[in-house]
């Protein structure tokens, strides 16, 4: 093979500075994205008792990231395998979804047992949003989106990004730090009908405010009566209560009320796969054949979008989901994660309550999951970052898997000296 | 008397709560032919079948007694000259579940039916709501209208069944054709990936070699970055560019990890709806298939240059030229780097000067897809010429590379876009705004593939290694094109010119063959390819060349 001489020709080599066209003038730098903003922050700030709250990531007692046994033991298993084989991908997501969708509808329930769902592995929780969101585009293209008030800030640029509108509905309530309950039935009353909703089913980012049984069967009656299409982003399964079955209750009680479902399922906090990008998107169909049609329309949109989805933790999942010993390794240590993050929460109320705040810090044990959202206004947040060195997201949220009971004290000390002119 | 029949069967529950629920199955007995005269103002139903399923979280099976079917036949009310012959059958549905909610709603003396069969109330009215009011156990309908009655009992009528299947993918559809197929002679020269002489996948020693590395280290598996892992990202765009290019040491290269080439190309995709509106991208033809679907789902316009001559089985280097010229100033320019999919036919030296000359001169922007570098001539360098040719122009550029081939990473989904600015300055606000293109689409790019390749040429011996691991894996390739010239040179004796399998470059090759012959080849000779004639030199190994001579010598000549 011939090699390639570089034919020089100086009148055609611009330099930089000789005009050549500029393309990308117009290009102006993107405001960072809020988290990774704290997160550089907290790297570059040199105060030794300095606590990162932004990153909702688990943490251990020593504040350091945990690789869970399971995860272990399933690399371990996987390690040497030929993930090259034709066969051993396509099975491994088979394997993957099917855990996945046992996992959140519950192992018997027909609608698994019959195969009436389309689902496919997914780029975490973001990538199965995505998706579902092209997926409405393409189908549904006069549609618009219901998020919660908060919501994670990501929701509204996923959906926007792909060029489905965006509402929102009541959520949260400022005043009662609880959920603002009968805002919420108005707005899911006066939205057309036929409208498609995201729902928290557990541990609500940002607030930690779920509702209850009660007020879950209420929303889905509603959904049925006006024929909304609920949407159920799960981050957080076995992380809220430490329970897997106790936190997708809300999704089963829609489930029984016979609504078709769509759902996201996340990974990455609840069995630490962060890196991995591995979850699940699944929509419940009205039959099989539907359901196998569905299916080759969201392979086909993930197609233009990253082609396959990555296969690591495509195997280490159904590994783990699929193994009953692995799986039962996940529950204890999801749940003792959960506790962890639960006992924080009881400390942390406990201190703040030992500061002679004249605050009422009820809510602290009483919102659900990994995030604290204690309302605050952005003046307090700064100062909590700047004075205090604690650093977490702009609306205030804290993610209590960064506390630790070294750092508790200070962090209540700190809570307590930006609202105690409240 | 709907409501009877309803509430007879326990429907009456304004929330149907667990234990109990029920599922109504509604279908029309019969399709509706022709359109009633005279259906303006009254509702008629024709007979359909309502099928309840009861299921209840404790009973994973329907009752015992099977499933309850109710005939509802058109209440005497109704004048006959309108009821059976036509109604939609979709209309049906919603007539019949709203009476029904209004049934399941309602106690059965508040329930005026046959108003609402007679058509005075009619759907979509707030009349309807009447019959919700007297119901104290439904809070949420009150007397102001209520809007819209819609299916307000659970059916298993899915707003999806409109849903269409996607057409199946050409290619895979090959490899299910091929392994259906029991003939011992079957050769499946569909597939894009990497076999062995042995037709087996192949996992790079390197790839092992790495990946036991990461396990002994037991990393973390925390986020990345969304523009991905940092050492990825260095390595590389030097690898693409080399290490001592300006564009490196100038620091005017905007790299960022993505899923393989195609999530690489997706993000350009969307960098360029947005910030070159209208501007088209001018693909060649024929290209991969997926780079179509990927703009499309991006909203960018696309047209095709001409590119594969078949006359000469070769490049159609005039109409390139001629087409890249014709298009309007500032269209983007997709181009193979090397060993081009589907045709194996790539620009010489020479052709890409003047490609580039033409493209500066229309002010045109190029748009490489590199997903074979180092395993079309077996030398990163030299497969990279193509982009380090433009680059040296100080053109700005962009790049999708992906190392599904050459590391075997198929599956593990790792490339990275590449935009080289005019200045340093430019490149991070270009940087920025991929980041915020990603952030939507995935968080953050999956890690294990990066690691690998950030691990394999890091190191030194590792790099060395693979070099000489895609040496091996082009060598075979080149390997078997000769061989397969050779057979075809020796066994035909009409004086075709076979020397094309030669002059082309990587995994495939534009063989020339038509759909009639390509489908010959399949069903006369079980060698499964697509039907443009490309078959994948991967698939092939020394042992079957003259097999596969023998089969397109006969196709060729004897099928038209």
């Amino acid at each position: 093979m011939w090699r390639l001489q570089l034919i020089r020709k100086p009148w055609r080599c611009f330099s930089t500075s000789a005009g050549v066209r500029r393309w990308f003038d117009s290009v102006g730098p993107a405001a960072k994205d809020p988290l990774q903003a704290v997160t550089e922050a907290f790297n570059s700030d040199p105060f030794p008792q300095k606590i990162n709250l932004g990153l909702g990531a688990y943490r251990d007692e020593q504040g350091k990231p945990l690789v869970l046994q399971c995860v272990q033991q399933a690399e371990e298993k996987i390690r040497g395998c030929n993930l090259l084989d034709s066969v051993s991908a396509p099975v491994a997501s088979a394997t993957l979804v099917e855990e996945c969708v046992k996992l959140v509808y519950g192992r018997s329930v027909n609608v698994v047992k019959e195969k009436r769902f389309a689902g496919v592995p997914a780029l975490s929780g973001t990538g199965a949003c995505r998706l579902f969101a092209e997926f409405q585009r393409n189908f549904f293209p006069e549609s618009a989106i219901y998020l919660p008030d908060p919501t994670w800030t990501n929701h509204h640029n996923i959906w926007a990004n792909a060029h489905v509108p965006v509402r929102t509905f009541h959520y949260y309530h400022p005043h009662l730090r609880g959920l603002d309950f009968a805002a919420l039935i108005d707005d899911v009353k006066n939205a057309p009908d036929g409208s498609f909703f995201l729902l928290h089913p557990c541990a609500h980012n940002p607030t930690g405010i779920d509702p209850t049984e009660d007020q879950w069967s209420e929303i889905s009656n509603l959904f049925k009566m006006k024929n909304h299409f609920p949407f159920f982003d799960m981050a957080y399964q076995g992380l809220a209560t430490g329970d897997v079955d106790k936190d997708a209750s809300s999704i089963r009680i829609f489930l029984e009320d016979g609504h078709l479902i769509g759902c996201a399922q996340s990974f990455t906090k609840t069995m630490g796969l962060f890196g991995h990008r591995t979850g699940c998107l699944s929509l419940l169909c009205a039959d099989r054949d539907q359901a196998v049609r569905v299916k080759s329309q969201l392979q086909r949109i993930a197609g233009a979008i990253y082609g396959s989805p990555p296969v690591h933790g495509i195997v280490l999942l159904s590994t783990i989901l699929g193994d009953q010993a692995l799986k039962s390794i996940w529950f204890k240590e999801v749940k003792a994660m959960a506790s962890r993050i639960q006992s924080m929460r009881a400390k942390l109320r406990e201190r703040l309550e030992l500061t002679g705040s004249s605050l009422n810090w009820e809510h602290i044990t009483k919102q659900v999951g990994m995030f604290w959202f204690p309302g605050l206004t952005p003046e307090q947040v700064d100062r909590l970052a700047k004075e205090f060195h604690v650093y977490m997201t702009p609306d205030g949220r804290m993610s209590m898997a960064g506390v630790t009971t070294s750092n508790v004290r200070y962090l209540a000390n700190a809570v307590h000296e930006v609202t105690k002119c409240r | 008397w709907l409501a009877q029949q309803a509430t007879h069967h326990r429907l009456r529950t304004n929330r149907l709560s667990p234990p109990f629920h029920s599922s109504l199955l509604l279908y029309s007995s019969h399709l509706p032919t022709q359109a009633a005269e005279n259906s303006s103002s009254s509702i008629a139903i024709s007979p359909i079948t309502v099928e309840s399923r009861h299921f209840s979280p404790s009973h994973s099976q329907p009752s015992s007694k099977g499933f309850p079917r109710y005939q509802l036949q058109p209440p005497s009310c109704i004048p006959s000259s309108v009821k059976s012959d036509f109604f939609p059958s979709s209309l049906c549905f919603q007539m019949a579940s709203s009476v029904i909610s209004a049934a399941a709603s309602a106690s059965p003396s508040a329930c005026p039916v046959t108003d609402l069969l007679k058509g005075k109330a009619k759907l979509g009215s707030g009349n309807v709501g009447s019959l919700f009011i007297k119901d104290k156990g439904n809070p949420f309908l009150n007397s102001k209208s209520c809007g819209r009655i819609t299916m307000a009992v659970a059916v298993n009528v899915s707003r999806f069944e409109a849903i269409t299947m996607a057409p199946p993918d050409p290619i895979l559809g090959v490899s299910e054709a091929f392994k259906a197929d029991n003939d011992e002679k079957k050769l499946n020269l569909g597939v894009g990936a990497y076999r062995t002489e042995e037709l087996q996948p192949y996992v790079l020693d390197v790839v092992k070699k790495a990946e036991n590395l990461m396990l002994e280290r037991g990393e973390n598996k925390e986020y990345l970055p969304i523009e991905g892992l940092a050492a990825f990202n260095k390595a590389t765009a030097e690898l693409l560019f080399g290490a001592d290019s300006p564009v490196i040491s100038e620091q005017r290269v905007a790299t960022i990890q993505g899923l393989s080439g195609t999530g690489s190309l997706r993000l350009a995709a969307v960098l360029i709806e947005r910030y070159f509106p209208g501007a088209k991208v001018l693909i060649s033809s024929p290209t991969w298939g997926n780079h179509k679907n990927i703009f499309n789902d991006a909203r960018v316009p696309w047209s095709e240059y001409r590119y594969y001559d078949p006359k000469t089985v070769g490049l159609d280097f005039e109409g390139m030229i001629e087409d890249i010229k014709a298009a309007p100033e500032g269209s983007f320019v997709l181009l193979h780097g090397c060993a081009h999919n589907p045709t194996g036919i790539d620009p010489t030296p020479e052709q890409w000067e003047k490609i580039a000359d033409v493209i500066q001169e229309k002010n045109h922007i190029p748009f490489f897809d590199v997903a074979y570098q180092g395993f079309a001539s077996g030398s990163l360098d030299q497969d990279a010429a193509s982009v380090r040719l433009f680059a040296a122009r100080g053109m700005e550029i962009f790049v999708a590379q992906s190392y599904s081939k050459n590391l075997g990473l198929y599956s593990e989904r790792i490339g990275a876009i590449n935009v080289v600015c005019s200045s340093s300055d430019t490149a991070a606000r270009v940087k920025s705004q991929l980041k915020r293109i990603a952030r939507p689409m995935y968080s953050n790019p999956p890690i294990h593939g990066a690691r690998i390749v950030a691990n394999v040429v890091g190191d030194p011996a590792l790099f060395g290694e693979w070099k000489a691991e895609m040496e091996m894996m082009a060598g075979r390739i080149k390997g078997v094109r000769q061989k397969l010239y050779d057979s075809l040179t020796s066994k035909d004796k009409s004086g075709k010119d076979w020397s094309f399998i030669l002059k082309q470059i990587g995994m495939f090759s534009f063989t020339g063959l038509n759909k009639n012959q390509s489908d010959n080849m399949t069903n006369k000779w079980h060698v499964y390819m697509t039907k443009d004639g490309r078959i994948s030199l991967a698939g092939l190994n020394l042992a079957k060349c003259e097999y596969l001579a023998d089969a397109i010598i006969d196709s060729y000549h004897n099928v038209s």
